[in-house]
């Protein structure tokens, strides 16, 4: 009988003098090493199955337990997929945007339709108009109970003002503030105003609303940790006598771990799927009046819901979270249990 | 195969468990360790699967120092040691089969070979035809063997036993016992806690005796406890061996 020195390899000794058996002992280890890896990989299927047979033993607890971290979920995944309409309407409206050009004073009007001119083959421009300071005046007129007081000005004080239409490919924030640069060095241009004010605002709004969604994500994927934790944290004390004979038949502590984490993934994913569904029922509930809505606005827009990545992407997340709680939960109660 | 070196162990509330306790164990050996409820036989054999530590003094089994050895590494050491318990400590919500499979899944070992060393250790303890059955529905005498083919099934070099006669009769005791002597016989070594003297008496192997914590040397039948000197130094050496 071999001494045992050094964990695992009871027996196993390299007493091998000549080549030919230490060739042998190299092909067995080789053929030991597939085997294990094999062991390992038969291991992990069969502690994946169990753990889904244990979830169908239970099943009220299970569809319970679902049923929590899918409500959970759904609510900051519904947040996201009304975010990403939001950007969808956003990119809409911002194409209505407008740049306006206040030109210096001693420009001429000839000078100012020749710079539209010139402005309009900019490749981020669609179209150009030049309002001269008359209509300028006419319109102010109009517009206002100014008009009275403007009769008596014996000289127009307004500027010729060239309003450019971006295109629709450049009508983001980032494109319209390196064109306003541009514009703002033109010598003939005394000041430049974004018209769009009220698209601004809208997003700064979103990106409230953005934020707010982000910390409701965080606080109910928490959620979904401490639920699971405390689910694992059950299994753990109900499967306490068989944690600590696997423990003293020689089971590591990942070897115990393995089947909580298993159980915990199996969680996630289940709620991910149902926070999926309430998501997608919701949706489609919404779209109804939605589509009413959209066309009194004689809008195109159409409410998207999940698409497939994004499902796929709240499945890996709640799939994590799921075990990350199990694995939480399981290293604080499970490495405490030893046998005595 | 088994060394104890002055080993203490004083539990956190309690009294010492075991003083100063030292002897040596020869590979192949069949020894019993004996005692009065709670002189420390149970202790002792914790100590020797690391599921205690002791207080003071140096274990040394299968030539490696048991204090070296670091928690994480516990569980390597465990598969090399059998094991049966008190109160046989056997999953209940399992099949025959699966707990004695348990060790083997553990270790890693192939599906098919599973079923084939699960089977042989089956077969060895008699309960081939139980396989697919539960614990409940066994017998004391049976589940206690389901409890040795567990012990047994990974071939460890040392086999522990404690009280695996326990609540058992008489003749279902020495059959058990026998057990233990087959796996002797094929060079297991083992060692066995139990107060049942006379079937100790009969079996004619090494004695250990446990009282209140110090071990005294000697088999039952040549006199009653106390008549040795407590054996706490490894300077006098004890070579009895087997008696026969
Ligand atoms: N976990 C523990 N904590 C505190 N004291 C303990 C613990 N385990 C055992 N003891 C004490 O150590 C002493 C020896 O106990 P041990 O279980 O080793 O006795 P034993 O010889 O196995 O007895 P029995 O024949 O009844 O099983 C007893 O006095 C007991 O009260
Ligand atoms: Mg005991």
């Amino acid at each position: 009988m071999k001494d045992y020195k050094g964990g695992r390899g009871v027996g196993r000794g390299a007493s091998a003098p000549d080549e030919a058996s230490a060739v042998r002992e190299h092909g067995a280890q080789k053929s030991r090493q597939t085997n294990e890896v094999q062991s390992y990989l038969s291991h992990h299927r069969k502690v994946a199955q169990e753990s889904i047979q244990r979830l169908r033993q239970s099943p009220l607890i299970t569809l319970m337990t679902w049923a929590v971290i899918g409500i959970a979920l759904s609510l900051p995944t519904g947040f996201t997929v009304i975010l990403s309409n939001f950007d969808q309407l956003g990119a809409n409206w911002e194409s209505s945007a407008q740049v306006s050009l206040f030109l210096k004073h001693e420009i001429s009007e000839a000078d100012a339709r020749a710079l539209a001119q010139t402005l309009k083959r900019h490749p981020m421009v669609a179209d150009v108009a030049v309002i001269t300071r008359e209509q300028a005046l006419a319109d102010l007129k109009k517009q206002s109970d100014l008009g009275d007081v403007l009769g008596y000005l014996d000289s127009n004080p307004l500027p010729h003002v060239v309003v450019l239409t971006p295109t629709p490919a450049s009508a983001n924030s980032r494109s319209m503030a390196s064109l306003r640069q541009s514009l703002e060095n033109l010598n003939e241009v005394d000041r430049v105003q974004l018209d769009m004010l009220w698209v601004e605002r809208l997003f700064a709004m979103i990106s409230v609303i953005e934020r707010g969604a982000w910390t409701l994500s965080l606080l109910f994927g928490l959620a979904v940790l401490l639920v699971i934790g405390n689910t694992t944290r059950l299994a753990i004390e109900n499967r306490r006598e068989e944690i600590v004979v696997v423990k003293l038949v020689g089971g590591t502590n990942a070897f115990v771990r393995r089947p909580f984490l298993y159980t915990g993934l199996w969680y996630g994913l289940g709620g991910g799927l149902v926070a999926a569904l309430l998501v997608t029922v919701t949706l489609f509930w919404l779209s109804g009046p939605i589509d009413v809505l959209a066309q009194s606005y004689e809008s195109g827009f159409r409410l998207s819901g999940l698409t497939f990545g994004s499902t796929l992407l709240l499945l890996s997340v709640s799939m994590l979270l799921g075990w990350l709680g199990a694995w939480l939960a399981v290293r604080r109660h499970l490495d405490a249990i030893e046998p005595t | 195969m088994i060394l104890f070196d002055q080993v203490s162990k004083r539990y956190p509330q309690g009294h010492e468990a075991l003083r100063r306790v030292s002897f040596h164990i020869e590979r192949g050996d069949m020894v019993f360790l004996t005692g009065h409820s709670g002189a420390g036989k149970s202790t002792l054999l914790k100590l020797m699967m690391l599921m205690e530590r002791p207080s003071q003094g140096q274990i040394t089994v299968g030539g490696q120092n048991l204090n070296r050895i670091p928690s994480r590494q516990i569980p390597y050491f465990r598969r090399h040691v059998g094991v049966v318990f008190q109160n046989h400590q056997l999953l209940f919500d399992r099949s025959v089969f699966d707990n004695v499979a348990l060790p083997l899944e553990i270790a890693g070992v192939a599906p098919r070979e599973i079923g084939r060393r699960v089977r042989a250790a089956l077969d060895k303890v008699g309960l081939l035809r139980k396989e697919k059955m539960t614990p409940i529905q066994l017998s004391g005498g049976e589940q206690q063997r389901v409890g040795i083919a567990r012990a047994v099934v990974n071939k460890p070099p040392l086999l522990l036993a404690d009280e695996p006669t326990g609540n058992l009769d008489p003749e279902l005791s020495s059959d058990i016992m026998r057990l233990f002597e087959q796996f002797n016989q094929v060079g297991v070594t083992v060692m066995i806690a139990s107060h049942d003297l006379a079937l100790i008496a009969n079996l004619r192997h090494r004695v250990l005796r446990l009282h209140e914590g110090a071990m005294y040397e000697g088999s039952m039948y040549e006199g009653q406890l106390g008549s040795k000197p407590p054996v706490t130094s490894l300077k006098q050496p004890t070579n009895r061996g087997r008696s026969e």
